[in-house]
């Protein structure tokens, strides 16, 4: 009965742990660390709002493939250019969705991609200029699920 | 798998913009999807695509899973001479495609 | 990540289907030519640019990998090109008149399935899965060279078969009770859980869906919706699958073809 007993707890105590490791495993990226995220790439600098141009829809048509494009305004000349624009999201299981690398020969910081969305959530993106100043745009987006799925 | 398609304008006057497109096959397995049996799949995606003009990087992009399958990734760069663009795909499991396009700068 | 153990779109799409009852539109007519609506026309505008432009086109990769394997030469096999030489003239207008009666068979046949008739009977080269990439690529780099062409349904042939999918677009199906003609012919326009539906034409196929993140066959899309309906899809190759995409065809007839398509 007391062996039992024990096997029982043991059991118990696996699934328990199991179960925690799931939830870890299924713990989706949130505001706070969206944040976390940010601050680990651009530390404690001022992020102003301003000069760069998120372009996403706002109601996407499949959250596993969203258009966007993003554009920053410098003149990127040698001495006034965009260095980095970092793209971020709030509720994927990760805050990164990614980050770039410019200099003065890109002529224009612009750039488009295909992102994926999990759920309606904010995207921020995020232009780090030569001269150290951060700008930053976001946007909301509604993502909804496709009426016509492969499978559960 | 298909080449990567890379699109460069085959011409530009110096001092130009332009624009290059960049398009490669690849699933970007996200590392959060369970299979029909319950496993989660495990993460395989392209990380970083880098573009050197004339040997000169021009162009770096860090990945992430939420990028994506077949990723299309645009940008812009100052036609300076002519030359060749070469773009580099690296990714898990030892991924690595590489694609160039030539510019004939006046 | 993809919440699918309840279908909140599901259940949107009874509540809107029970709404909009009232205000349905006639029951079954066909779909006059100028009226038909391709589902390009209903994308958002982000959509339709990846469509436009061929080297934004995710589709495009298999056009290409189809076009090699057009003119691949397995050991003792003949390449497509060894018979049909050029694909953009001999090709030019197939696919707009796919599914076509096979004599031989007595029974329509689709693209795909051409396709494998031609590599066993005529290359000496095994057929490709279903829904393989190999037969997806040559398939886009058939179809390819129909577009802006009309899609063509006249073979007197085709009409029982057209005339069996007809029943089978008008027939309630599966948990829902419901039938194609319910959303495509009588509610296309409208919404159902933010996306918009379409009058559901088969014009851009094999199509890169944005929710498979990956091209796929007509065959593929129908699956999806009988799933979507609670229905037991139909397997590759079917007789009731190509009954099915002959009658689509069919009610499509004079629209142009913009295969490969991007669809959401």
């Amino acid at each position: 009965m007391d062996q039992g007993r024990r096997e029982l707890i043991k059991g118990a105590g696996a699934f328990a742990c199991g179960m925690l490791l799931l939830t870890v495993r299924n713990a989706h990226a949130t505001p706070a660390t969206m944040q976390a995220a940010i601050t680990s790439v651009f530390g404690n600098a001022e992020i102003g709002k301003g000069r760069v141009t998120l372009d996403i829809p706002t109601l996407v048509e499949n959250g596993n493939t969203v258009p966007l494009t993003v554009s920053v305004e410098s003149p990127m000349t040698a001495t006034d250019y965009v260095k980095a624009i970092h793209i971020f999201n709030e509720k994927n299981p990760q805050p990164n969705v990614i980050g770039i690398h410019l200099g003065p020969r890109a002529g224009k910081a612009g750039i488009s991609t295909r992102i994926r969305l999990a759920d309606s959530q904010k995207v921020v993106a995020i232009a780090q200029m030569s001269d150290g100043s951060v700008w930053s745009d976001e946007v909301d987006v509604i993502v909804t699920l496709a009426a016509c799925v492969e499978s559960l | 798998m298909a080449r990567p398609l890379i699109n460069v304008p085959p011409k530009a006057k110096r001092g130009q913009v332009i624009e290059v497109k960049t398009l490669i096959s690849h699933v970007m397995e996200t590392g959060f999807r369970p299979s029909s049996i319950g496993e989660v799949l495990p993460r395989d995606i392209i990380t970083q695509l880098v573009c050197s003009y004339n040997g000169e990087e021009i162009f770096r992009a860090d990945l992430s899973p939420a990028i994506a399958a077949n990723p299309f990734i645009t940008f812009h760069t100052v036609a300076t001479e002519s030359g060749t663009l070469t773009f580099t795909w690296t990714g898990d499991n030892g991924f690595s495609e590489s694609g160039q396009a030539s510019i004939t700068v006046e | 990540m993809r919440l699918h153990r309840f279908n909140p779109g599901v259940f949107r799409l009874i509540c809107i289907l029970v709404v909009l009852g009232a205000g349905a539109r006639a029951f079954g007519e066909d779909i006059p030519l100028s009226e038909r609506r391709s589902g390009y026309d209903t994308m958002g505008r982000d959509t339709k640019a990846m469509q436009d432009d061929d080297m934004a086109n995710p589709a495009t990769l298999w056009v290409l990998e189809g076009e090699a394997l057009w003119n691949a030469r397995g050991a003792n096999a003949k390449s497509c090109a060894d018979c049909h030489g050029d694909a953009s003239s001999s090709m030019k207008g197939v696919a707009a008149r796919y599914p076509a009666f096979d004599a031989k068979r007595d029974a329509p046949i689709d693209l795909a399935q051409r396709i494998n008739i031609c590599r066993s009977e005529r290359q000496n080269a095994t057929p490709f899965r279903f829904e393989s990439r190999e037969l997806l690529a040559l398939t886009a780099f058939v179809a390819r060279q129909s577009r802006g062409m009309p899609i063509e349904a006249s073979d007197a042939r085709m009409k029982p078969f057209v005339d069996a999918g007809r029943q089978m677009f008008h027939e309630r199906l599966g948990q829902l009770n419901l039938s194609c003609a319910q959303c495509h012919d009588d509610n296309w326009g409208r919404q159902l859980a933010g996306s918009v539906i379409p009058q559901a034409h088969p014009t851009g196929y094999p199509i890169y869906r944005l929710e498979w993140q990956s091209l796929g066959s007509l065959q593929r899309r129908l699956r999806n919706c009988l799933f979507g309906m609670r229905a037991e899809p139909y397997d590759y190759g079917a007789p009731e699958t190509i009954a099915l995409e002959s009658f689509l065809m069919w009610r499509a007839r004079g629209m142009p073809m913009d295969a490969p398509a991007v669809r959401p």
